[in-house]
């Protein structure tokens, strides 16, 4: 049932936005997955058995783009999820990601405690979604509010769906606009 | 004088199924970003040395991270290509200046010899602008079935006084390539084109 065809991983390193350079660079990845969607074309009323299937996927994503920034779990201090369905899809296809690809992330990063953000959008290909990015144990941190473009030029095809993982380690690069910082939050019930 | 690097963008491709077939190994491409401040912007500047030396220093750097991203060793990278988009405030030689004086040699060492020409593209553009880099193989530039190109795109770059350079780099040609010409295991790799 699961069936990748092609994988697009990308690392930005940010080193300044024309303000005084942060000690450490912030990094910022996102890994996109093309598959073949198992209900192009159809309504299909169970997506159970995709969303089960898709559980192993998360997991294996969210350990390559932690290779990919080069980056210890523990060093992740945001992340974000999100879908793009090709056009003989429908939006709910999308949603299947929600529980293979927030949990598979939470646990390769130490079962982080805030939920995961997420968008989704039925799309043509090439394309862009925003994928939102929250801190990781801690919603309400407001340095961490972030998003990161993400495409794969020529996808999704009618039949496909891109899946994405994305991680930060750190806030925006210019941070300074107040609320929670990071550390002030408690990361007892995911919010503050 | 050493490049203003404001961020740099590694991206890794790997098309592992096309039309349906298993593409073994999976065709890889790998495309290092770096958005730069432009020294010159906003002027008309005769002598454009500063943009030559930063090609000079971002041929090596983004060769080097293409080839480390793909995970390879230099001598196994099979195919590379360049561009440039120039912010508003800029002027298409700049990306001229930075493209093709000296940002050939160091990319050539990351990715050991590299007797052919480097494809390249150019153009102005904002932040958003997409350039499909070309491709090329690296030491012989008929060889057919590795002509391509990558898209590359920043989101928020080129700023106005700002320049985007990519490089690309694969360790391999198109996923089922079966238009015939040159074979990569036919060429000479001396005089860069068979």
């Amino acid at each position: 049932m699961i069936d990748i065809r092609r994988l697009w991983t990308q690392v930005e390193t940010i080193h300044h936005e024309f303000g005084p350079r942060p000690p450490r660079p912030q990094r910022r990845g996102a890994i996109a997955a093309v598959l073949t969607n198992p209900y192009a074309g159809r309504y299909e009323p169970n997506l159970l058995p995709f969303m089960e299937a898709l559980n192993p996927l998360g997991v294996e994503l969210a350990r390559a783009l932690l290779a990919a920034l080069r980056a210890q779990p523990h060093e992740i201090e945001g992340y974000g999820k999100g879908a793009i369905v090709g056009s003989a899809g429908e939006l709910e296809h999308g949603a299947c990601w929600h529980v293979p690809g927030g949990y598979g992330m939470r646990q390769v990063l130490g079962n982080t405690k805030a939920i995961v953000p997420s968008a989704k959008k039925v799309g043509a290909p090439g394309a862009k979604l925003d994928v939102p990015i929250t801190h990781v144990n801690a919603s309400y941190v407001r340095s961490h509010f972030d998003a990161v473009e993400v495409y794969v030029p020529g996808h999704p095809h009618a039949d496909e769906i891109v899946f994405v993982l994305a991680m930060t380690t750190g806030p925006r690069v210019h941070e300074r606009v107040g609320g929670l910082r990071a550390s002030e939050i408690k990361g007892e019930d995911g919010l503050r | 004088m050493a490049a203003d690097i404001r961020k740099l963008i590694v991206i890794v491709d790997e098309t592992r199924k096309e039309m349906g077939r298993v593409v073994d190994p999976p065709a890889r491409r790998a495309l290092a970003i770096a958005v730069i401040a432009n020294p010159y912007a906003g002027r008309y500047v005769e002598k454009l040395d500063e943009l030559i030396d930063i090609g000079e220093e971002l041929g090596g750097l983004l060769g080097a991270e293409c080839v480390r991203a793909l995970g390879i060793a230099p001598g196994q990278a099979e195919s590379y290509g360049k561009a440039a988009i120039v912010g508003e405030a800029g002027e298409l030689e700049h990306a001229a200046a930075i493209l093709h004086p000296k940002l050939g040699a160091p990319l050539r060492r990351a990715v050991e010899k590299g007797a052919a020409l480097v494809p390249s593209a150019k153009k102005m553009g904002g932040p958003g602008t997409a350039i499909d880099v070309p491709l090329g193989h690296k030491d012989a530039a008929y060889v057919r079935s590795h002509f391509d190109a990558i898209e590359a795109r920043v989101a928020d770059a080129p700023r106005a006084n700002e320049i985007v350079v990519a490089v690309a780099v694969t360790a391999s040609g198109r996923p089922l390539a079966r238009v015939g010409g040159l074979q990569k295991n036919e060429i000479k790799g001396e005089d860069g084109l068979r």
